[in-house]
């Protein structure tokens, strides 16, 4: 009898011990964001996320673009232990969806109204088969252009807006024995250029036939060949050590006066905001030549894998807290992108950041939002590999305009599943 | 007498037999583990890969047979071309230039200089070194604007140009200086240790004949050290075929992929790019490689010792 009371109090002592703890779950992530400004950011999300009752268990694995982690969350689905949450973007998200482990986020978008806070575009990105299985954290625009100011002074030219008037002013600065553009000769770097050049050439139209849609008659077009010429012009006014040099040392060329202008995405405002440089006095940011009004967006997100039912709560508050305005602000802003939720506050962030901000704004609602080919967010892995490895043969050779046109087409078609 | 050990064998025979029997197989017992492990985790895993490269793989495997797309996939593929050249150039130059230059220098340490020790230990430490310090290091020393170029145009030779580095066609050759520095002097121990082993008395006896140095030398003593050859040329070519972290180091894959070699292909695609049977395929065609060399020399060798 004193056997059964125990048994019985034992039984109850657990099951309010379980039943209490399925109200705090834990919340394990695996990210890539390693590096100072990154880091930063994802320990406020943890704060936050704690704030709230729930653990986090950090699985950070370093390397900027992400391929390492990638791997490891490979080999921990496939051992049937993923994590909670992963940092995976763009058609990445599709494949996941596709292998049938995400968890829907549904009820926390509908309670939370994401459909009004995310352009159609962003959502749509999110979304598989319907269904919200990512979160973004944050909105990158790929298409600006940095500039020193003085060099410009120096070299007597205007900075330019269209793709003429930028061959006018490099030659400028050419003359000037200053080096016009800076740039790294690696591959996703040529892409990078490559985009913005395609976005001008052809406008948002043509850009997503070609990038999005994988139409044959667009890659292999006259519009891809003209935008080919403009890419080999542009590596004229690169300087001969350009090859494999990492992006951060082509911006500060441009931050110590070397060169004038380089083409890469907002992250770029980091290297200028360490260096104590202040916007619109020691460097302009400008839409790339020819796409102004126009936004190649590369957004970050998290999915969140399907689990047990004691810790759907953690991972409903993990994605809410995620969108919510206080994270948004204070993660944009140590990282240098904008957020990607709607209608934020504004007083915080630099001029740089409200043109990116009203541009996101403005472009959703004229159709010239794009999804950025060079980073990811337009196709697959295996079809942007293969438009790489066109590209930067292309800039690393000889080959004819026409010539990697014809590539480009054929490439992308054997590289489609 | 004949009674006693009639008695002692009877019953101890089959224990003695017993004990004879671990005797015996204690060798085949203490090596079952590592052979088991073998063959599960290389043979095992080697058909595991084969049967990914004749599926439609991709982000994560799939074990659906799908015929031999991926290889007619690879084959169009105008990067792996690339790379299976850029391999057979790095790895025929490697091997060669190292088996050359090791010899010459263990030659040359074998005469008895006086620092023999120093010298053999400056030469052998490149190989202490990983791949990925090596290949940074390089980098660094051939870039145009930092390394050897600048010095010696700051020496006053204004039109002296080094660019292999960032030139499309030479940069693999790049990948073979660096390679060649680090694992010369391991070559050279090799050859040395196999110097060493020479039999003195073959020698005096040639010297006796009236032969020149360079002509015994070319005539006795580097036909008998062929084992060592066989040796080296073994692990050279692992070093060559598994030369990665080199590649990736010093050039990156190159201006654009023009110093990509199978290995960086295979990682490329497998895993950056979630084509994990494209992958597969190209690493099949690498296996296959280095089996149509390996596999033959092995024979030829191994068949030659049976006769002995």
């Amino acid at each position: 009898m004193i056997g059964k009371f125990i048994r019985t109090a034992l039984g109850m002592v657990l099951a309010i011990g379980i039943g209490s703890s399925s109200f705090a779950g834990e919340v394990e992530v695996l990210h890539y964001w390693t590096s100072g400004g990154e880091a930063r950011s994802v320990a406020e999300l943890k704060r936050l996320l704690e704030a709230r009752g729930h653990t986090w268990k950090d699985m950070a694995v370093a390397g900027g673009g992400g391929e390492s982690a990638a791997t490891v969350l490979k080999s921990r689905v496939l051992a049937g232990n993923p994590p909670t949450a992963a940092q995976i973007k763009g058609p990445s998200i599709q494949e996941w969806g596709d292998e049938d482990v995400l968890a829907s986020l549904n009820s926390v978008a509908e309670k939370n109204k994401w459909d009004d806070l995310l352009p159609r575009v962003v959502a749509d990105v999110m979304k598989y088969d319907g269904d919200y299985v990512a979160v973004p954290v944050n909105v990158h625009r790929v298409n600006w252009m940095w500039v020193n100011p003085a060099v410009f002074e120096k070299a007597g030219a205007t900075i330019p807006t269209t793709w003429d008037e930028f061959f006018v002013a490099a030659d400028k600065i050419k003359a000037a024995g200053l080096i016009p553009v800076a740039h790294g000769g690696q591959a996703w770097q040529d892409a990078t250029v490559f985009e913005s050049v395609v976005l001008a050439t052809g406008g948002a139209e043509f850009y997503r036939k070609a990038f999005v849609n994988l139409d044959s008659a667009a890659l292999n077009s006259d519009t891809m060949v003209k935008s080919f010429e403009t890419l080999r012009k542009i590596k004229s006014y690169t300087d001969k050590d350009a090859p494999g040099r990492d992006w951060n040392l082509a911006t500060s060329m441009v931050i110590n006066g070397k060169a004038g202008m380089q083409f890469m995405g907002d992250w770029a405002k980091g290297e200028f905001t360490a260096a104590g440089k202040a916007p619109g006095k020691d460097y302009e940011c400008l839409p790339a030549p020819g796409t102004a009004g126009a936004f190649t967006f590369n957004i970050d997100s998290f999915i969140i894998f399907e689990g047990d039912d004691e810790s759907s709560e953690a991972r409903e508050a993990f994605a809410a807290t995620i969108m919510e305005p206080e994270f948004q602000e204070v993660f944009n802003l140590n990282k240098g992108s904008i957020p990607a939720r709607l209608n934020m506050p504004r007083d915080k962030f630099d001029s740089c950041a409200h043109d990116s901000m009203d541009t996101f704004v403005s472009s959703a609602k004229e159709g010239t939002l794009v999804p950025s080919m060079a980073h990811g967010m337009s196709t697959y892995g295996s079809v942007q590999g293969a438009i790489y490895d066109v590209v930067t043969e292309f800039y690393n050779s000889d080959t004819s305009a026409t010539d990697a046109a014809k590539k480009l087409a054929s490439g992308v078609q054997a590289s489609r599943y | 007498m004949s009674r006693v050990t009639q008695n002692k064998t009877e019953p101890g025979n089959r224990r003695r037999s017993f004990g004879d029997f671990i005797e015996a197989s204690l060798p085949k017992l203490v090596v079952a583990p590592t052979f088991v492990i073998t063959l599960i985790f290389i043979y095992g895993y080697i058909f595991l890969n084969g049967w990914l490269s004749f599926t439609k793989s991709r982000m994560l495997p799939k074990y659906k047979w799908a015929g031999t797309i991926q290889y007619e996939r690879l084959f169009d593929n105008d990067r792996w071309w690339v790379a299976a050249k850029n391999l057979a150039i790095f790895g025929g130059l490697f091997i060669v230039i190292c088996l050359a230059l090791g010899l010459l220098l263990a030659i040359l340490l074998d005469q008895r200089v006086r620092a023999e020790g120093a010298i053999r230990t400056i030469y052998l430490y490149p190989m202490a070194l990983s791949f990925i310090v090596t290949g940074t290091a390089w980098k660094w020393i051939l870039n145009p604007g930092l390394g050897l170029e600048k010095l010696v145009r700051d020496l006053g030779f204004e039109s002296f140009s080094f660019d292999w580095l960032v030139d499309p066609e030479m940069a693999i050759y790049t990948v073979v200086i660096a390679g060649v520095w680090q694992a010369s002097g391991f070559v050279m121990a090799l050859f040395l240790a196999g110097l060493r082993g020479v039999d003195d008395s073959i020698i005096k006896a040639a010297q006796v004949d009236g032969a020149s140095l360079p002509k015994i030398y070319w005539r006795i003593i580097i036909p008998s050290l062929r084992p060592v050859f066989f040796s080296a040329l073994i692990i050279l070519t692992h070093i060559a075929i598994k030369s990665f972290d080199l590649v990736i180091a010093l050039t990156g894959g190159g201006p654009g992929y023009a110093s990509d070699v199978p290995a960086t292909f295979m990682y490329t695609f497998a895993f950056t790019r979630g084509q994990v049977g494209l992958g597969a395929a190209s690493s099949m065609m690498m296996l296959a490689a280095v089996a149509a060399i390996i596999v033959p020399y092995l024979y030829s060798e191994l068949r030659g010792k049976n006769h002995d």
